[in-house]
Order: C-alpha cells, then structure tokens, then sequence
C-alpha cells in the first residue's frame, strides 16, 4: 500500500509573495491530500483569488484559470465545439470538415484532467454563474471525467488535479456542491498579519509609514456607515501610490491623501466629508 | 469515532451531512489533523462547515464538546423539552451522562437550569452563559472564564478552545441582523423570470442548431428576453419608536432601492400606523393620499410593510386615532391595514423588534393580518418565500 499521509512534494507553505495564516496552509494541504476541492469564501481582497496562484507557484505547478460570468455554461469547462467555425469552414471547403475532432477545443476543466499532476484548477467566482452551475459541474468533478459527446472521447484525469473555487457570496451554494467540497473563510487580516502582507509588497517601507498607514487604514475601516470598506489589495494600492508620490509620513498623520484609491463609492466620500474625516485643503 | 459530537452539531443547527462526516473520518485516518487541538478545529470546521453563518454554532458545539463552557442555543432549549419527557430524558443521559446523576430531584434540575438562565439574561445583553461562575452547578462543568485562559497553553489545546470560545462569527449568524450587501443577496431571491415582450434577442445555440441542420444556410432564431416581472412596495415605518431602528430600516431600504432587478420598485414611509396619508420622504413632508397610492399600485406588487407593529391600542382602533394633529382621519388605522391586506395578493410584515416582544395588544392584532416576520436574515428569507 502506498503511503497516504502527505507527500513530501505537495506540501503548501505560502510563497514569497503571498502570507498564508497557518490555518489556511493547513487547509490547503488536506483538500490536496483528500483531493478534494478547496472552496474559499472571504471579503472581496483577501486574496481567493492570488491563493491559487500561490499554491500553483509554490508547487511548481501550471495555474488553470476560468473565470466564471454569468453567462458560463458547465459544459463550456468541459469543451467547446465550435460550430461557427466548422460552418465557416464548409462554406470555402478547402478543409476537411468531416473530421470534427479538430473543432473540439477543451475547455479549462477539460485542459486540467488531461494533465491532472501538473496544474491547479482555479474556478474563480463560481457564485456569478446561474444557481444551477455548480450542480451541473458536480458529475465531472466527482468522476473526473466527461465524454465528448460530438466524438465520444473520452478524457479522464488519471489523479485528482488541485481545484480551488472561490466565491464572494452572492448566491447560496447548492448543498449537494458544497459537501464535495473543503471550505475556508478567509476572514480579515489582523494588525499583524496585514503588516507582513504590506511588507512582502513594500519590503522596505519604513516602520513609521507603515504603522501611519494602518491606523489611517483601520480607521476607516471602523467607519460603520461606509458601504464599502477598504480592503486589503486597496491598501496595498494606497500605499504603493503614496511611495511614488513622496508623500511624507506627517501627512498622512495628519489626514488622508489620494483617498479615492481607498474609498470607491461618492455616497462613502460624501459621508467621509461631511462628518470631517477628511477635508479638502 | 465520537458519533455523539455529529449529533451535537447537528443539534446545535449545523447541517452536517454523513459525507462529511465521512471526509472528516478519512482525513483522521490520514492523520491530518495535525498536531494539537487547534489544527484539529480547523480541520473540522473546514470539512463539516461549508457557510460562515454556521460558523457559530461550530463554536460553541466545539467548545462545549471539548471543554463544557455553554450550551448550543438550540441544545438549550432542548434540554427543558427532555426534562419534560422522561423518555428522551433517557435517549439523552446517555449522551450526557454527568448532567444526569440518579440521585438528582429532576423537578429541582429544572428550576435550577430556568433560574439559572433567567439570572444570566438579566445580567448580561442576552447571554447564554447556563453556566454559572461558581462551582456548584449540577450541570457539569463550572468555574470557567474565558478571561482565565492564557493564549499557547499546552499542546495547543486550550488555544483551539479559546478560538471556538471567541466566537468571532456570531456576527454571521443567520439569525442576526444584517448588512446591505446580505439584505440584496436575500432580495435577489424575490424575482419571477419571465420570456416576455418581442422577440428581440437572439437565440445563438438554436440558431446554430437549425442552420446546422440546414446544412449551412442560415436560419436566425429570436426570442424574447428573460425579465424578472416582480414589482415591489416598501412601506416603512418612520414613527418615534421606530428611531433605535433607523439604521436597519435604512439599510433594507438602501438594499432594495439598490437591487435593480425588481421590474419596479416604490416606497412609502408611515407615522406609526398607515391612515389617510403615505409620505413619500423620510422627514414626512410630502404625502400622497393613500387611497390614491392603492389605486395606482396594482394587486401584483408585493407589499413589504415594515414597523415595529407597537402603539396604542386606540391608534389602531378609533377614528382620528392619529397621534398627530395632521393625522385626524375618520377611518381607524386598522381599517387601512385591512384595505392594504385585501389589496395586494402578497403582503409581508417586517418586525425589527426581537420576537419575544411581539405579545403586545397590536402587534397581535395586525399579526392576524399579515404575516409577520423579524427583520433578520432568516426573517427576510421567510418572508421573500412568502411573496414569491
């Protein structure tokens, strides 16, 4: 019997350019070990989505994006079959039109069962497709396997390829989808754990800007009125701005310089002016 | 491998499901779960728990289970139906064996548990602690305090139980109240998608089915767009008593007024209770006659009436039962409810006070009226069912 306990090689620690909490690295090596797919949920910037490129450049494995809309069929994942081609192509007839293999493209999922070993699956956004959409991909996630009904290939994943989906919320996920799956909330950096996140981006910013730019930033964040608070990928922004700009660390002690990169909304800005949080001079 | 912990959880309102359950084992089996208690909490709320909004009910299950510091709400209240019953009572000492020594008066375990939990709501912004300070309590454990715990502790155990002890998600639970955001994802489930109007938009895959079978001559097929048909109506309260809520009912409103896919959307705000007039602005200032309001709003709008439900009973009842001088109208406030609950063929009340206060005179009454759900996330849910 082979051994089943983790593998030396697929072991995720976070990488140079992503903090992962203990918790989450945990996490991400059991769904690996149980090959199961990893479902991450947290507010928009705490980094779903950058999770997976992470894990794909911490194993050294290829990253398979689809990013899903609201238009994004199951079966598109699988493959394509490209009809308006095929008929393009009748219409010249110089090529050979019977052979309906090479109007079948595959789709993402498909591309990640034919080299299962090498690539992390990133199904992003999965809650922007129609309620059903996940159901409709459970059988082929299960099975790891679909058929090309136009040609009856068959393409099958060998072992079970990395798959992280990731959700912001908007819909409820079927039951039937989620009990597949592993799931993590990625809940709000702390102090912290923020501050090493700002110095994997800035590695040598200055304590005293940091710590300035935090507490501006969780001050805002405290805000309860705002509508939508400033994430993590917006201060890092802020911050980035703030270095090019050679705004010096008495400013923004003082007050909150290019505060549209923090706050998106006018109904938020509005507010912000109004109760004096921020001022125009 | 402790079974008993499943059926707490699921006491405790978490839907976990035997796969996961099973995935729980198996990763056990694989010796994932690490080296200390903590990692195991992980573990176990990222294969059993798939919505943050359970994510407390986790938490105090776990933290009950591995170290009896409160009782899951639910659980709680079950507790006082098998003291009632001596057969589950049974069912459920073998569970829970050191709640239920023999020698102990059941009557007395009773008054004890109730008297214990009406001394902790009283004493904290309601708490659930059964547990008491001292160490006395016939119902196990005592003498806990979180404050007590130092953070490392050995083996990481205690640190797992100061995690689940936190309980950093009692802000997702469901049963709380809510954000804008979580307000739209609920709203979004009141819509009726209908193919109406003319055929305008065109059908890609059937038109490449049928010029396809048309052996390549090109058959253009049209249908009309998928439009959600719902139209609905806020009705807000923006009454005195209504002031500590002013915030909430903002942010229903805020949310529905955002949710663009309601084919229409109007809303109204009444003093108290709805008579003669409907105010189309927050300050009261511009009405309409609400007679007028009902006839311009057809009975297939969905009417969300949102109040405290609280007056006096002849503001409700009499004649220029307003409590303002401009609201001296001949026909009592009820009568209005009545036309507005015959009117529209959906209609839901919204209550941002807790359900424990809904035994007032009013609130009774009109809860004969329309059905009445808390203005929380699983109240709204409620409600968007019953007007779809």
């Amino acid at each position: 019997m082979q051994d089943i306990r983790i593998s030396q090689f697929n072991v995720f620690k976070g990488s140079d350019d992503y903090i992962a909490s203990p918790e989450l690295q945990n996490i991400v090596n059991v769904a690996i070990t149980l090959g199961k797919p990893l479902l991450i949920r947290g507010e928009p910037g705490t980094g779903k989505t950058k999770l997976a490129h992470s894990i794909a450049g911490a194993l050294g494995k290829r990253l398979i994006s689809w990013n899903i809309k609201s238009t994004t069929k199951a079966k598109d994942g699988c493959y394509i079959y490209d009809t308006v081609q095929r008929l393009n192509d009748a219409r010249f007839g110089d090529k050979d039109i019977s052979d309906i293999k090479q109007y079948i493209k595959l789709g993402p999922l498909g591309d990640a069962f034919k080299n299962a070993g090498d690539v992390v699956l990133l199904i992003d956004e999965v809650d922007k497709a129609d309620i059903e959409f996940p159901n409709d991909l459970l059988n082929e996630l299960d099975e790891m396997r679909f058929t090309v009904a136009e040609t009856g290939e068959v393409v099958s994943a060998t072992r079970r390829p990395i798959v992280v989906i990731t959700s912001n919320a908007e819909k409820e996920l079927p039951d039937a989808f989620l009990r597949r799956c592993i799931f993590f909330y990625i809940e709000f950096p702390g102090e912290k754990m923020m501050a090493d996140i700002v110095h994997v981006h800035y590695p040598d910013l200055e304590d005293r800007m940091l710590k300035a730019c935090m507490s501006r930033f969780y001050e805002l964040r405290e805000v309860r009125a705002l509508r939508k608070k400033p994430s993590t990928s917006e201060l890092i922004d802020w911050i980035g701005v703030i270095l090019k700009s050679g705004v010096d660390v008495a400013t923004i002690e003082k007050k909150y310089p290019f505060i549209g990169v923090l706050v998106k909304k006018e109904q938020d800005y509005a507010y912000l002016k109004g109760t004096g949080t921020i001022r125009d001079d | 491998m402790f079974e008993d912990y499943f059926y707490l959880l699921r006491d405790a309102g978490v839907p976990v499901s035997i796969t996961e359950w099973m995935t729980l084992q198996e990763a056990l089996d694989k010796g994932l779960d690490g080296q200390s208690l903590l990692d195991f909490y992980y573990l176990a709320r990222s294969v059993l728990v798939k919505d943050v909004k359970y994510y407390d009910q986790f938490d105090e299950a776990f933290a009950f289970y591995f170290k009896d510091k409160e009782l899951p709400e639910k659980v709680r209240k079950q507790i006082l139906d098998w003291l009632n019953d001596p057969r589950a009572r049974r069912d459920y000492a073998m569970r829970f064996p050191e709640f239920f020594e023999d020698d102990v008066d059941l009557q007395r375990l009773r008054e004890l548990f109730e008297e214990r939990m009406r001394e902790q709501k009283e004493r904290h912004d309601g708490g659930n602690r059964w547990v008491g300070t001292g160490g006395d309590s016939p119902f196990g454990n005592a003498g806990f305090n979180p404050a007590g715990i130092r953070v490392g502790g050995s083996g990481g155990g205690r640190m797992a139980l100061q995690v689940a002890m936190d309980r950093k998600f009692q802000n997702y639970r469901h049963d709380l109240v809510l954000d804008t955001r979580q307000i739209k994802v609920a709203l979004k489930k009141l819509r009726q998608l209908k193919r109406l109007g003319d055929e305008e938009e065109l059908d890609m895959d059937e038109t490449i089915d049928r010029t396809c079978k048309n052996g390549g001559d090109i058959d253009i097929v049209l249908r009309p767009p998928r439009k959600n048909t719902v139209k609905v109506a806020l009705f807000m309260d923006a009454g005195g008593s209504m002031e500590p809520f002013a915030n909430l009912v903002n942010t229903l409103f805020s949310a529905a007024h955002a949710s663009n896919h309601f084919k229409d959307f109007k809303y109204y705000y009444f003093h108290n209770c709805v008579y003669e007039y409907l105010y189309t602005d927050i300050e009261l200032e511009r009405r309409v006659p609400t007679g007028q309001v009902l006839r311009e709003l057809d009975k297939d709008y969905r009417a969300i009436l949102v109040g405290d439900a609280a007056m006096a009973p002849y503001e409700l009842t009499s004649g220029y039962g307003g409590i303002y001088y401009y609201h001296q109208a001949e026909t009592p406030g009820i009568e209005w409810l009545k036309r507005f609950e015959r009117h529209f063929r959906k209609s839901v009340w919204l209550n941002p006070l807790d359900r424990r206060y809904w035994n007032g005179w009013t609130t009774v009454e009109i809860a004969h009226l329309f059905k009445m759900f808390p203005l929380t996330l699983q109240g709204l849910d409620e409600a968007v069912k019953a007007l779809v």
